[in-house]
């Protein structure tokens, strides 16, 4: 049975699985390779020749970076407002009943069922009927609206699979309602609280189709990154591109690094 | 006396803290929710109704418009882009059934096979969110360049002559056609597909595959009987993931595709920031929504699975 057929049955999932990975990875290592390209003309699709150039000068393109860094504030501001009101709606949900607690479900559930394209366009038609300026507010509302769905269903998963016998431990010994909370209740949730934080960053940093409806004449990276397309293509993009991915993989490797050690420190 | 007249005054006294705290308790929920609902009530509900009442004006951008009801916009703005409707749900719909047929051994091998490497291959699988997916999406004109390396692949083992057949290539180039837009599109969703089917594949009790196995199942067998119908809900929520955002979305088209390949996202997008139309707009967007929402209803109705979240 030991034939190549046979092996390749036997691995067939790893074989296909691997092969989805590359196609995921692919782009990625386009992108890398191309941060060291020293291309002709406007564009930065063909390989030319390797240089250093871009890497020594990431900033060197007009508004490049200046972009990235209003994405970068952007990101923060999302996150924070999406985390805090996300996290509040999905205790109220897990913790608590109430009436119209369907209605609320439904009505965070429908952002998230939605072509991204149709919110877009309606917060522009809101914002056109207000007379509101386009520019860093109505993004910040953008983001913050569409990240919070995906605030409350990370941190509602974890609040849902946490032992609430815990928290009556708790006030069995006397810990008041903000103890319980800041020293119970805070601590365990955390893991969801940042998964929703984080995803937060991720989508608002990268989104472009609420922004490119919402943004007037300000410019997110990833603006840029659209523009350039038809104007043309600077090396620096895929040096950004290259060093946001490992960075990326650094934060989330050290993140599950820590994660680990606690779970090892203390079993369940 | 005064022994005889405390008690009766520290009866009311401790009473209320124990009364009061369970009227409060009551109205903790609605404090908490009241922040985040009144903003998704403000800026994505009023927000539909401004585009619902703006999809029912008629004017021009120099003199104003005004709420006309004029409902003959929705079926002049399907009826001149019915094609482009088409395109977008053929090519959303061929995608998401690529997404699952890519993702799900990714999914399975991560969730049952990985070992140790499990956390580097979802570090994997996440980390491309991190890096703009423009960038990613740009990546792909290099990697599908006419008469680069991949094109001259799928030339050679004669993968062209059979797209093109199907009217997804034209000749021996990739870029500017139909098949670059989905492929682009399916490489764009697929962790959208991978998360959630990895997630339902790990809840899996492998005991289950064990005891089909000791039943004498075979491993195609243990598949189809147990793993698969166990996954369902992860194949439910992954597809939608997928074929929403994909029927909507116009960068791929945009960057990856001609004149010949644009989407109803496409439209929207020109009608909106370029054409400045904005009933009609309002108008194409109300209605991909109307069929994305009756599609993924009937979906969920046949799927079957309640619990999407």
């Amino acid at each position: 049975m030991r034939t190549p057929i046979a092996w390749l049955r036997r691995n067939l999932v790893v074989i296909a699985g691997l092969g989805t990975l590359a196609y995921l990875i692919l782009p990625n290592v386009v992108v890398t390779v191309f941060s060291f390209n020293n291309p002709t003309g406007r564009f930065n699709y063909a390989w030319q020749e390797f240089s250093l150039d871009a890497w020594k000068d990431p900033c060197g393109v007009a508004d490049l970076c200046g972009s990235l860094s209003l994405s970068l504030q952007i990101a923060v501001w999302a996150t924070l407002g999406a985390t805090v009101l996300g996290t509040a709606i999905a205790f109220a949900l897990v913790r608590y009943r109430f009436r119209a607690r369907g209605a609320v479900n439904s009505l965070i559930f429908l952002p998230m069922a939605m072509p991204e394209i149709v919110m877009a366009a309606s917060l522009l038609a809101l914002f056109l009927n207000m007379g509101i300026r386009l520019g860093f507010w109505t993004i910040l509302i953008a983001h913050i609206m569409f990240c919070l769905s995906f605030v409350v269903a990370a941190v509602k998963a974890r609040v849902l699979s946490m032992d609430p016998r815990l928290e009556e431990a708790a006030r069995d010994l006397y810990a008041g309602p903000v103890q319980t909370f800041l020293r119970v209740t805070l601590p365990i949730a955390a893991p969801g609280i940042a998964a929703g934080a984080l995803l937060s960053f991720a989508l608002s940093f990268d989104d472009f189709i609420i922004t490119n409806f919402n943004s007037g004449n300000t410019v997110t990276f990833p603006m840029f990154v659209w523009g350039s397309a038809q104007r043309g293509t600077p090396v620096q993009i895929n040096v950004i591109g290259t060093a946001m991915f490992v960075i990326a993989v650094l934060v989330v490797l050290a993140g599950q690094t820590i994660g680990n050690r606690r779970k090892k420190a203390q079993p369940e | 006396m005064s022994a005889t007249t405390a008690p009766p005054q520290a009866a009311p006294a401790t009473d209320p803290p124990v009364h009061k705290p369970s009227m409060r308790k009551r109205l903790v929920p609605y404090w908490l929710l009241l922040p985040g609902i009144l903003w998704l009530l403000v800026f994505f509900v009023l927000p539909m109704v401004y585009q619902a009442s703006t999809s029912v004006q008629t004017g021009s951008l120099e003199e104003g418009f005004k709420v006309t009801w004029h409902f003959q916009t929705y079926w002049d703005a399907f009826t001149d882009y019915v094609p482009q409707f088409l395109r977008s749900l053929l090519y959303a719909g061929t995608a998401t059934v690529l997404c699952l047929l890519l993702g799900y051994p990714l999914a399975y091998l991560i969730a049952f096979k990985a070992g140790r490497w499990r956390n580097l291959l979802l570090v994997l699988v996440i980390a491309p969110f991190f890096t703009s997916f423009l960038i990613r999406t740009l990546a792909w004109k290099t990697i599908l360049a006419d008469g680069g390396p991949v094109v001259g692949v799928l030339n050679k083992i004669g993968f062209l002559d059979v797209t093109s057949w199907l009217g997804m290539t034209e000749g021996d180039r990739v870029l500017a056609t139909p098949l670059a837009v989905v492929c682009g599109l399916t490489y764009n969703f697929l962790p959208f597909m991978i998360l959630p089917l990895y997630t339902s594949l790990e809840r899996i009790d492998t005991r289950l595959h064990e005891a089909a196995g000791d039943l004498y199942a075979r491993p195609a067998t243990v598949f189809r009987k147990v793993t698969f119908p166990l996954s369902m809900p992860g194949v439910v929520s992954g597809t939608l993931l997928t074929f929403i955002p994909a029927s909507g979305d116009y960068v791929n088209a945009e960057l990856l595709g001609s004149a010949d390949t644009r989407m109803i996202g496409n439209v929207i997008q020109s009608q909106y920031l370029r054409i400045l139309d904005y009933p009609t707009a309002a108008a194409l967007s109300f209605i991909l929504m109307a069929i994305v929402l009756i599609m993924v209803t009937i979906y969920i109705r046949r799927a079957g699975t309640e619990d999407l979240v």
